[in-house]
C-alpha cells in the first residue's frame, strides 16, 4: 500500500540533503580542488599548482615535508599505542558489567561517565594532575617510593600519559557497545560450553571472543578513526611536547592551514593523512576478516 | 557465569569507580584552594583555606574571560543544533527506512559511507565556506554544518525500520497523507529515539573543541571548551583558576548526565549494531 505521491520521499529527504550536499559532499571536492592550489587564505590571487603540494610533502627539502611527518609519526605512535588498550580495557569493563550484580546500572554510568565531558575539561584537569612538581600523580606514586615523572615534559612518558588519559576518557564508549555485543550471544551457547565442561576461561575464548567479532571490528575501525583526529589532549596536556614529539598530525594541519594561511598545503596533508588512513583500515578490516574464516 | 560475585570481584568495581570518580573529586577541590595551596608538595587532600576567589574570578571578570557567557553560548548552540539534527533526520529517516523511490539504496549507502570520513578533511573547506557565508565567528557555525553528519540519519532509520507498518496503514485507511502520518504517528511513537538522537547531538555539540577554536575568535563569543583554552593559557600556573573554569563546564553535563543516561547509554549501544 502505498500512501505518497512520486515527489513526496524527496520531500522528507531535501533538508537532510541539502545540508548533506553542502557541508559534506561540497567541501569534500573543494577541499581536493583547493590542494591543487597555493591557496592561501589573505591573497587574492590562488594559483593552480597541480600536485606540487603532494610532491612537497614527500620532499626533504621543503619547509612542510618534516612538521608533517613528524606529526604523522606522532599520530602514528598515539595510535599504534593507543587502540589496543582502547579496545582490550573496554572488552574487560563490559565483561565486568555483563554479570548480574546489584547496582550494575549504576556502576555502568559511573565508568560511562568520562566520555559525557569534553576534550578541554579532560585536558584541564589531567594537565594539573600529570604536573611533574605540583600534580598528584606523582605525590601519589612518591608514597610508594616512585620519584618524579616528567609525564608532560618527558618521553615516552607523554605517550604514556596521553594513552592513559585516552582510555580514562573513552574506555566507557566502547564498553557499551561491546556490552551490547555480549548481550547478543545466545545464552544457549553458554549452556552447550557449559555442558561440555567448558572452564570460564575456555567459554569466554570460544563463546565470547568469536561472538563478538562484528563488534571489535565496529569498534576497532571507529578508534583507529578517533586515535587518528587526536588533537585536544596533545593541545592541553603536553602542548605538542616534550620538543616536538606530541604535535599530532592534526596539530600540524591546523597551523599550516590557520596560523600560516596555507590552506591548499593543509587541505594536501588532510587527503594524505585520511589516505593513510584508509589504508590501515583496510588492512585490518581484511585481517579481521580472515581469521573468520 | 551465575556464580555471585566474589570479593574480588567488588573490590576490582569499586576501585574503578574511584579511578572515575578522584579525578573529577580533585578538580573541584583544587577550585576552592588558594594559589599556594594547589601548588603544595605534598599535596592537601582537604582545603585547607578554603574560597571562593577563583569561581569569582571566572564568574565575573567580565571582558577578558566571561565563562558564564561562554557557557550560555554552549548551551544556546548545542540546544539549536540538537533540535535541527533531530526535525532533519527523522524526516530523511523516515523517507529512507518506509519508502520506495529511485536511488534509495544509493543515497542511503551514500550518506553511510561518509560516517568513516574523518573530520579533519572537512577542515579547510568548511572554513572557507563558513567565511564565504559570513557565517565566521558567529553561531550559525556551530549549528549548521555539524547536523549534515550522517549518524542522526543512521540512527532515525534504524529506529523507524522496527515500528510496525500496521500502524500507517491504519493511518492510510482513513485517508492521511505522508506528512499527517510522520507527525501524527510515527513521531510520537519515536520518543524515546528522538530523545537519544537530542540528548547525544546535544553533548557532542556541547564537547566540540576542535571546530569552534578554529571558526570562533572573539572572546564574547567562544563556547566553553574553546574558552577553556584560553583560560588555561591566561592562567598557566592558576590551577584553582583553571580548575573552576573546567568545573562550571563539567558540572551542568554531569547533571545532566544523572538524568537522561539511560538515553545515552542505549544510544550508544545501538549506535554499534551494525557489524
Amino acid at each position: 500500500m502505498r500512501g505518497y505521491g512520486r515527489a513526496t520521499p524527496y520531500l522528507f529527504l531535501a533538508p537532510y540533503l541539502a545540508l548533506f550536499l553542502l557541508f559534506v559532499v561540497g567541501p569534500a571536492v573543494f577541499g581536493l580542488w583547493m590542494s591543487l592550489h597555493d591557496w592561501d587564505f589573505q591573497l587574492p590571487g590562488k594559483p593552480f599548482v597541480g600536485l606540487q603540494n603532494y610532491k612537497d610533502l614527500f620532499d626533504p627539502l621543503s619547509a612542510t615535508a618534516e612538521p608533517f611527518w613528524h606529526g604523522m609519526r606522532a599520530t602514528g605512535i598515539f595510535t599504534v599505542a593507543s587502540v589496543p588498550f582502547l579496545v582490550a580495557v573496554p572488552l574487560g569493563l563490559a565483561v565486568l558489567l555483563n554479570r548480574k550484580f546489584p547496582g550494575r546500572t549504576f556502576f555502568r554510568a559511573v565508568y560511562f561517565a568520562p566520555y559525557v565531558l569534553g576534550v578541554a575539561v579532560i585536558g584541564l584537569m589531567f594537565r594539573y594532575i600529570l604536573d611533574t612538581t605540583f600534580g598528584i600523580l606523582n605525590a601519589f606514586l612518591g608514597v610508594f617510593g616512585i620519584s618524579e615523572i616528567g609525564w608532560t615534559t618527558e618521553q615516552p612518558w607523554a605517550f604514556v600519559a596521553l594513552v592513559a588519559v585516552t582510555v580514562w576518557w573513552t574506555a566507557g564508549f566502547n564498553a557499551i557497545i561491546y556490552l551490547a555485543g555480549l548481550q547478543d550471544i545466545p545464552a544457549e551457547q553458554y549452556e552447550a560450553a557449559e555442558l561440555d565442561g567448558a572452564s570460564t576461561w575456555q567459554q569466554f575464548r570460544h563463546v565470547t571472543l568469536p561472538g563478538l567479532r562484528p563488534v571489535t571490528v565496529f569498534i576497532v575501525v571507529i578508534t583507529l578513526l578517533a586515535s587518528a583526529n587526536m588533537f585536544g589532549q596533545a593541545l592541553l596536556i603536553t602542548q605538542g611536547g616534550p620538543g616536538d614529539t606530541t604535535t599530532t598530525a592534526l596539530m600540524v594541519i591546523t597551523d599550516t592551514g590557520f596560523s600560516q594561511f596555507r590552506m591548499g598545503q593543509a587541505a594536501a596533508m588532510s587527503y594524505l593523512l585520511a589516505i593513510c588512513l584508509a589504508i590501515v583500515a583496510l588492512v585490518v578490516f581484511r585481517l579481521m576478516k580472515e581469521r573468520k574464516s | 557465569m551465575k556464580r555471585r560475585p566474589s570479593a574480588f570481584f567488588w573490590v576490582l568495581v569499586v576501585l574503578l569507580t574511584l579511578l572515575v570518580i578522584v579525578p573529577l573529586l580533585w578538580m573541584v577541590v583544587t577550585s576552592i584552594k588558594t594559589v599556594g595551596e594547589s601548588q603544595a608538595d605534598p599535596p592537601t587532600l582537604i582545603p585547607q583555606d578554603p574560597s571562593g576567589r577563583a569561581f569569582g574570578e571566572v564568574l565575573t571578570t567580565g571582558g577578558q574571560n566571561p565563562v558564564l557567557r561562554w557557557a550560555l553560548n554552549s548551551f544556546a548552540a548545542a540546544t539549536l543544533h540538537a533540535a535541527l539534527v533531530v526535525v532533519v533526520a527523522s524526516m530523511a529517516g523516515y523517507a529512507l527506512a518506509r519508502m520506495e523511490f529511485r536511488f534509495k539504496n544509493f543515497i542511503f549507502s551514500f550518506i553511510l559511507l561518509t560516517l568513516f570520513i574523518p573530520g579533519f578533511v572537512f577542515l579547510m573547506p568548511n572554513y572557507l565556506l563558513m567565511d564565504n557565508l559570513g557565517w565566521l565567528d558567529t553561531l550559525w557555525a556551530l549549528v549548521v554544518p555539524g547536523a549534515a553528519g550522517a549518524f542522526g540519519v543512521f540512527f532515525m532509520r534504524q529506529f523507524f525500520l522496527a515500528i510496525p507498518k500496521e500502524l500507517e496503514e491504519v493511518a492510510l485507511i482513513d485517508g492521511a497523507n505522508a506528512w499527517t502520518i510522520f507527525t501524527r504517528i510515527i513521531l510520537p511513537n519515536a520518543k524515546p529515539a528522538l530523545a537519544t538522537l537530542t540528548v547525544l547531538s546535544f553533548l557532542a555539540n556541547w564537547n566540540d573543541f576542535v571546530w569552534p577554536l578554529f571558526v570562533l575568535f572573539s572572546p564574547e563569543r567562544l563556547t566553553l571548551p574553546a574558552g577553556l583554552s584560553l583560560l588555561q593559557g591566561a592562567y598557566t600556573t592558576d590551577y584553582p583558576v583553571i580548575m573552576a573554569g573546567a568545573t562550571v563546564a563539567a558540572v551542568p553535563v554531569l547533571i545532566l548526565y544523572v538524568f537522561v543516561q539511560r538515553y545515552v547509554i542505549e544510544g550508544v549501544a545501538r549506535s554499534g549494531i551494525k557489524g
